[in-house]
């Protein structure tokens, strides 16, 4: 077991520095650069004043220079500093705004396995019940709908009309007036409409994919033996069955890591949450390579650990995986 | 403090940053005629309360020489003071600086500094401040993109602690505005990596509020300065919070979670007219200082016809686009200025809408459909042209159809092309590869028209991208900026203004109008032509309105 981690982890370094590579061979390829922004279209600005911030920000050298430059320094976990006029090092943004997001993902992802997972056996144990055409009409609408629509409709609804769920931020004004139940619930009444909506998608997802699991697990002959030998369904359905069932949606789950992040960027503008995701896409808009690079180092990261531990999933729940190497 | 996305895209894309640089109140003038008058004062004014406002972007650097963006400039504008500001009528007056003389030759400026005033952190402030300012700014080692000003400045001096005079090569009427940029504490920024600065992110200034707090990504917070000069201001915090969506934004205002923000004129007209949202809220309105313009490449062979520049002028009903696209909150824009300021020209009139004259000009300049194919065509060429705009401005989007569909009308095939702000520029733009363009420009304080009208300005990268060169507008040009002569002012630029008509280099579209909205419980805003935020510090609210109970 140990070797096959060591395996897989050392497999995942030329994977990620071929990521790199090429992550900042396109982002140079897009036109403008960050010290456009601060010099385009203002008069005040003479060439001079150009050339001097691309001086500053080293962008007069070659490609290659800049990367080898910005390779050496993460080599030593140094992701350099923002092209923003603060001139922050990258990791302290990245740091300052990734606890959220992960956060969010979390109990997001918690709550799709919560939610998804009954939903989808009782679909299968109860094929084309009411309950079952119920749920795959609510996974359509789920499929079909916006998310940033969805949220509108809910901040409108609960904020505005209601008025019992603030709309957007993580804490309110006068957050350090309350008492410590008051703190702790305007935090968490903060977290409650983005974590359902970061979840939505999701949950259509995978309560589908659960359904269809175990409806293609309940036709094995195991499944038919165990029953034959006269346990009762319960036991067949939650004990033999579900523990099959899972281990695709493991994968996919390990799977969804990334894209839970990128989806991160609407919600993240819709509900005002100062997160990664708000993070990258400004710095894509304004061009701050740095801080560009070291979000996608993070991303690959956090992908190849999501399939990491689907893998290791997998193998804890299948010896034939471990024991058969990569 | 915030704008209406219109004026926020203007200004963040592409303003003359000459306003934006300043960071002072004076960025925001929009102009008169308000809807509401002040609300009669019932009330006597009264210390307290919180005004919470809302911004797209988080600012990015609160030290002055280094920040660039609108966010920074408007806490900025607050935290820090120039030696000159403009008043509600746009006059400039003194700020930092007492009074100002001009010596006869319009050589020398001498400013007489306020006795008395203090640094937030207690430091007494002198020209030595205002002389390192100045050094900050014209030094090769700062990376900021507002020096040029500075440049001209031949000599600067400081005879004693409160008189700091600067004398120029010729009189140079762009120098005043310009020393309403922030001055920055000499005390603590002296001999250090300003980049570096712990005032990146703390300021320390001379202005109506002190920085408390800022959550980056959420908000910052600053407190009314118990001393400034000018008064205590009325409102004791000031919370900036950042809400990256423009409708999440305004929920945020309906449910009370915002004060104050620009609306959009569908929001204006459709969206705000509750009996219960103009009970809690009040909404202005006035024309902001900003206009949008089709622009054409005039090194394109096509556009190279001035007949053919004025036929498009008269093909456009720019009343329809205001009516469509701003709902009929605007006027048309006729020239770099804004209607009813005193540089305007009242005796330049648009373009009529009037197809029949430009099919009559564009048949003078030997267009014709030969082939009947509903194209006009000039040596088997025929008559198409792209319109590029930039993404993210569906005013400017819906502007460039409205003009495809008219232009269409009298045999011009138009396209219209929406690019990702950086590569339009970048791609476009900086390389001159564009037919014609819809973009807007904000309308500096000052008049001078160099940057983007003058032939010297022509060059990749640089603001006359159309390529306009006449020599009569450079020589005006120059006749108006190196003079204090008010009247010499006035009369090249009429002319320029009269010219550019004939020329039509532009074709000038709209002006839009700034539509703030700000809870009803603040009491004394007076709009001016400077528009409401201009006397922010004597906003108040009554004792028994105040929401936040907060007290210094």
């Amino acid at each position: 077991m140990l070797l096959y981690l060591a395996k897989r982890i050392l497999f995942m370094i030329p994977l990620l520095i071929g990521i790199t590579v090429i992550s900042f061979i396109v982002i140079h390829l897009a036109p403008g650069k960050p010290t456009d922004m601060a010099t385009m279209m203002t008069p005040k600005a003479s060439l001079e004043a150009k050339k001097r911030l691309e001086q500053l920000y080293g962008l007069d050298k070659p490609l290659h220079v800049q990367y080898w430059n910005w390779f050496k320094r993460l080599a030593v976990l140094d992701f350099g500093r923002s092209f923003a006029s603060d001139r922050e090092p990258v990791i302290n943004k990245i740091a300052r705004r990734l606890p959220i997001t992960i956060l969010i993902n979390i109990l997001s992802m918690v709550l799709i396995f919560v939610v998804a997972i009954p939903i989808g056996i009782l679909s299968a144990t109860h094929r084309n019940s009411l309950f079952d055409k119920a749920t795959t009409v609510f996974v359509f609408i789920g499929f079909a709908t916006p998310t940033f629509w969805l949220a509108l409709l809910l901040m409108i609804l609960f904020g505005v009309t209601l008025g019992w769920l603030p709309i957007s931020g993580l804490k309110s004004l006068e957050y350090e007036q309350f008492s410590l139940w008051g703190q702790v619930w305007d935090r968490t009444s903060h977290l409650i409409m983005p974590v359902l909506l970061s979840a939505f998608g999701g949950l259509a997802g995978m309560s589908r994919y659960m359904r269809s699991n175990m409806l293609e697990v309940v036709r094995q002959d195991y499944i038919t033996t165990a029953r034959a030998k006269g346990l009762p369904e319960r036991t067949v359905i939650y004990k033999h069955a579900l523990r099959n069932a899972l281990m695709p949606v493991i994968t996919i789950l390990g799977l969804s890591v990334p894209g839970l992040i990128g989806g991160s960027v609407i919600f993240e503008s819709i509900f005002a949450i100062p997160g990664m995701g708000q993070l990258f896409y400004a710095a894509v808009m304004s061009r701050d390579y740095p801080v560009v690079m070291g979000g996608l180092v993070i991303g690959a990261i956090l992908t190849l650990a999501g399939n990491l531990l689907a893998d290791l999933g997998y193998a804890l729940a299948d010896p034939r995986v471990r024991e058969g190497g990569l | 403090m915030p704008f209406s996305p219109l004026i926020r895209a203007v200004i963040i894309t592409f303003s003359l940053f000459f306003i934006l640089a300043c960071g002072e109140k004076s960025d925001h003038e929009a102009s008169s005629s308000a809807a509401p008058k002040t609300q009669p004062q019932k009330y006597p004014p009264a210390y307290g309360d919180a005004i919470v406002t809302g911004s797209i972007g988080d600012a990015s650097n609160l030290l002055p020489v280094l920040a660039s963006d609108s966010a920074s400039g408007d806490i900025n504008g607050l935290i820090y003071d120039g030696l000159l500001k403009t008043d509600k009528n746009l006059n400039l007056i003194g700020n930092m600086a007492e009074s100002w003389e001009i010596s006869e030759d319009g050589l020398t400026i001498t400013f007489r500094l306020r006795k008395g005033v203090k640094w937030h952190d207690g430091h007494a402030f002198t020209s030595k401040d205002v002389m390192f300012t100045y050094q900050l700014m014209i030094d090769p080692k700062t990376p900021t993109a507002y020096g040029e000003d500075y440049k001209q400045v031949k000599k600067a001096e400081t005879p004693d602690d409160y008189t700091f005079r600067v004398t120029y090569e010729r009189p140079y009427a762009p120098a005043l505005i310009s020393w309403s940029f922030p001055i920055m504490p000499a005390h603590l920024l002296q001999g250090r990596d300003i980049t570096k600065s712990p005032l990146t992110r703390k300021p320390i200034g001379t202005g109506p509020y002190i920085f408390k707090e800022w959550q980056t990504g959420q908000k910052i917070i600053l407190e009314a300065s118990p001393d400034y000069f000018e008064g205590r201001p009325y409102i004791f915090r000031y919370v900036y919070r950042i809400i990256p969506d423009t409708a999440t934004m305004f929920l945020e205002l309906k449910s009370g979670g915002l004060d104050r923000m620009d609306l959009t004129p569908i929001q204006y007209k459709r969206q705000t007219n509750t009996p219960k949202f103009e009970k809690d809220f009040k909404k202005y309105q006035y024309l902001s200082f900003g206009y949008t313009y089709l622009g054409f490449n005039l090194l394109d062979p096509k556009f190279q016809d001035k007949r053919v520049r004025q036929a498009i002028g008269y093909a456009i009903d720019k009343n329809e686009i205001i009516d469509g696209v701003l709902l009929g909150l605007g006027q048309p824009a006729n020239g770099p200025y804004k209607p009813g300021t005193w540089v305007y020209n009242e005796k330049v009139t648009p373009y009529p809408f009037d197809p029949e004259k430009a099919k009559m000009l564009l048949a003078a300049a030997g267009w014709a459909d030969t082939d009947h194919d509903g194209l006009l065509d000039k040596d088997g060429q025929p008559f198409k042209f792209t319109i590029t705009t930039n993404q993210g401005n569906k005013q400017r989007e819906m502007t460039a159809l409205i003009i495809q569909q008219r232009l269409k009308d009298v045999g011009i095939g138009v396209k219209v092309r929406i690019i990702e702000w950086a590569a339009f520029l970048k791609e476009f733009i900086d390389k001159k590869k564009f037919e014609a363009v819809i973009l807007g420009w904000t309308i500096p304080i000052n008049p001078d028209l160099f940057d983007v009208w003058h032939s010297s300005k022509t060059k990749p990268g640089e603001l006359n991208f159309v390529s306009y060169q006449n020599r009569e507008v450079d020589r005006l040009i120059d006749q108006g900026r190196f003079t204090f002569d008010r009247e010499v002012m006035k009369k090249s630029y009429d002319r320029i203004q009269e010219i550019l008509k004939e020329d039509a280099p532009y074709i000038f579209l709209y002006v839009a109008k700034a539509l703030p909205v700000v809870a009803a419980r603040f009491h004394g805003i007076k709009p001016a032509p400077a528009g409401i935020e201009y006397n922010f510090i004597k906003w108040y609210v009554p004792k028994h309105l105040q929401k936040y109970k907060l007290e210094p």
